[in-house]
């Protein structure tokens, strides 16, 4: 659990966490279309330039970077060995054994797949280890805005996800805590047989539940006890503001896009 | 079980931008049959301290000995049950740890997942209910429709119900009405007196500290200050101040009298002993009384 970095804030002063979060945002956003639609192998290879020197100037550690991403590496070899087991006929055949293949497309489309996933999780552990997820609501919700007039009560949700948000590492926590109590009555978490290991989480989750639903509820009452009404305009604490440095980070980003679209098979 | 640390730190999240440190150069020993208190100002490590003891974090220096097992930052999880077993260990606030459909279910799952047979674990829980001073009544009704302290109670009892040999306990009584309180302390005592189980209890009641521990570890941002009777830690009023912890309430109150030229033989740390010694140095008043 102490190694899973993706979701994590990680409070540091660089010029990446001090970007408007609307903009980091939407720059995530735009990047996940950009990354579908490179096809290249010279216009990954600027995406990969774009994606390290995003990392580099967050002063964020590359190798804390890449220690983080471990967890992530079975879903992203999965899903490789399966494009790459499964794909469709195409080129040279190197292997085949009933329905397997592993031929040259199967080959490209696992590779094109393999850092497609590695740029977006990238970029979007970036987004969060340089983004306090307070910040990360107020952001949405001032972009949500627009949705306003078509009666979606924006306030509301964004209420509900800075809350989220804000319980996240309180319930890890939590968890951590409740798991220490059981191992000290003999549990063994993550050990033995399929079948011992879904019940030895029995004793983590029903706590766990308990206490979410108590903290929901005392939260709750806290919050009418000192006047909290639904769907009531209310003003923010923390103001956004558009700065030149959002605007330089729009220019570098749109002159990548530029340079991959000119560089991508059309 | 003997409990020895030997230059035993701690880092929270080592190796990561958020490493912090929270013990530094630990050692101590605690005898078999001891009763040590660990006592410090709140974020000073006592809970990561303890913790250790059961390997549940797992020092990232030193060495720890718990009777024949060693723990070093190189010890993997594969052998740490037996140790587990041996070592109850009470957390902070162990109501959360309740999960079962019935108290008498939750009270026989440790002893269950050490091996005790499911008869002999639910005979045992019904033993420990009446230990921790609920009655038979309460096997079968769930955990969660207790009051707070009900809960701590049950929780505790599944503890004790593990049979360990080393009890430690991480400030079991905050919250706790005076007279539960009281009535848990004896109760570790007792076992303390009556099964010879060594006890670590971590604790902001000086009373507690005076009353029934044999040594003190005094914690301060991640150090040990001092390891002594709570004798001599509370005797030292200078010393006392400059580390960030109270004195109890009678020494406290003999300090000041011997402001006024009131002389001690020792400095009386509980009532008992406070009222004792005024009897003694003042024949006569006290004899009405007995
Ligand atoms: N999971 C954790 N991750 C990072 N730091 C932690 C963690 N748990 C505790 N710490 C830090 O370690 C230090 C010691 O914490 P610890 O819980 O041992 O204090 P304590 O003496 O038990 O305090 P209290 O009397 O409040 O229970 C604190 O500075 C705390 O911020
Ligand atoms: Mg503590």
């Amino acid at each position: 659990m102490t190694n899973f970095i993706f979701g994590r804030y990680l409070p540091l002063n660089s010029i990446v966490h001090r970007l408007d979060p609307r903009s980091k945002l939407l720059l995530s956003f735009c990047y996940l279309i950009v990354v579908f639609l490179a096809n290249s192998w010279l216009s990954y290879a600027i995406l990969v330039g774009f994606t390290l020197a995003a990392i580099l100037s967050s002063k964020i550690s590359l190798g804390f970077f890449l220690k983080g991403l471990r967890p992530m590496l079975w879903l992203i070899a999965f899903t490789v060995v399966v494009q790459l087991l499964f794909s469709p006929a195409g080129g040279h055949v190197y292997f085949h054994w009933t329905i397997l293949n592993i031929t040259q497309a199967g080959l490209v489309n696992s590779g094109v797949i393999f850092i497609r996933f590695l740029l977006i999780i990238m970029m979007s552990t970036l987004l969060t280890l340089s983004t306090q997820p307070l910040d990360i609501a107020t952001g949405l919700s001032s972009l949500m805005k627009p949705l306003r007039w078509v009666r979606i009560p924006v306030d509301t949700l964004a209420m509900m996800l800075a809350i989220a948000l804000r319980f996240v590492p309180t319930l890890m926590d939590e968890a951590t805590k409740i798991m220490n109590a059981q191992r000290a009555r003999g549990v063994d978490f993550g050990e033995g047989g399929l079948i011992k290991q879904a019940k030895s989480f029995i004793p983590l989750m029903v706590p766990l539940f308990m206490s979410a639903f108590n903290r929901a509820e005392d939260l709750s009452t806290a919050m009418e006890a000192r006047g909290y009404r639904d769907s009531e305009h209310r003003s923010q604490y923390r103001i956004l503001t558009w700065q030149r440095r959002d605007t330089m980070t729009w220019l570098v980003f749109l002159m990548v896009v530029a340079a991959m679209l000119a560089t991508r098979r059309w | 079980m003997a409990i020895t640390f030997e230059h035993v730190g701690y880092t929270y999240q080592a190796g990561t931008p958020m490493a912090t440190p929270a013990l530094s150069d630990i050692s101590f020993t605690v005898p078999d049959h001891g009763y040590l208190a660990i006592i410090g100002h709140t974020g000073s490590g006592k809970s990561t301290l303890i913790q250790q003891i059961n390997a549940l974090l797992k020092p990232t220096t030193g060495k720890i000995t718990v009777d024949g097992f060693t723990i070093t930052p190189q010890t993997t999880n594969a052998d740490l049950k037996p140790l587990r077993r041996h070592v109850g260990m009470v957390f902070q606030f162990p109501e959360s740890q309740l999960f079962e459909e019935t108290i008498q279910r939750d009270i026989a799952f440790g002893p269950q997942n050490f091996g005790v047979s499911e008869a002999e674990a639910n005979q045992r829980a019904l033993e420990m209910l009446r230990t921790v001073g609920l009655d038979e009544s309460f096997a079968k009704r769930s955990p969660f429709e207790l009051s707070g302290g009900q809960m701590r109670r049950v929780a505790i009892a599944g503890v004790l119900a593990m049979q360990p040999k080393v009890l430690i306990l991480d400030e079991p009584t905050a919250g706790l009405d005076p007279q539960g309180r009281l009535e848990m302390m004896t109760l570790f005592n007792r076992l303390h007196q009556e099964q010879g189980l060594t006890i670590i209890l971590v604790t902001h009641q000086m009373e507690d500290v005076a009353t029934y521990a044999d040594e003190v570890a005094v914690m301060q941002a991640g150090k040990l200050l001092t390891c002594a009777t709570p004798q001599e830690v509370f005797s030292d009023p200078a010393w006392v101040q400059s580390s960030d912890i109270a004195v109890p309430r009678a020494a406290k109150f003999a300090q000041r009298l011997g402001e006024r030229g009131v002389k001690w033989d020792q400095l009386p740390l509980t009532a008992d002993q406070l009222a004792d010694q005024l009897v003694r140095q003042w024949p006569g008043t006290g004899a009405k009384h007995d």
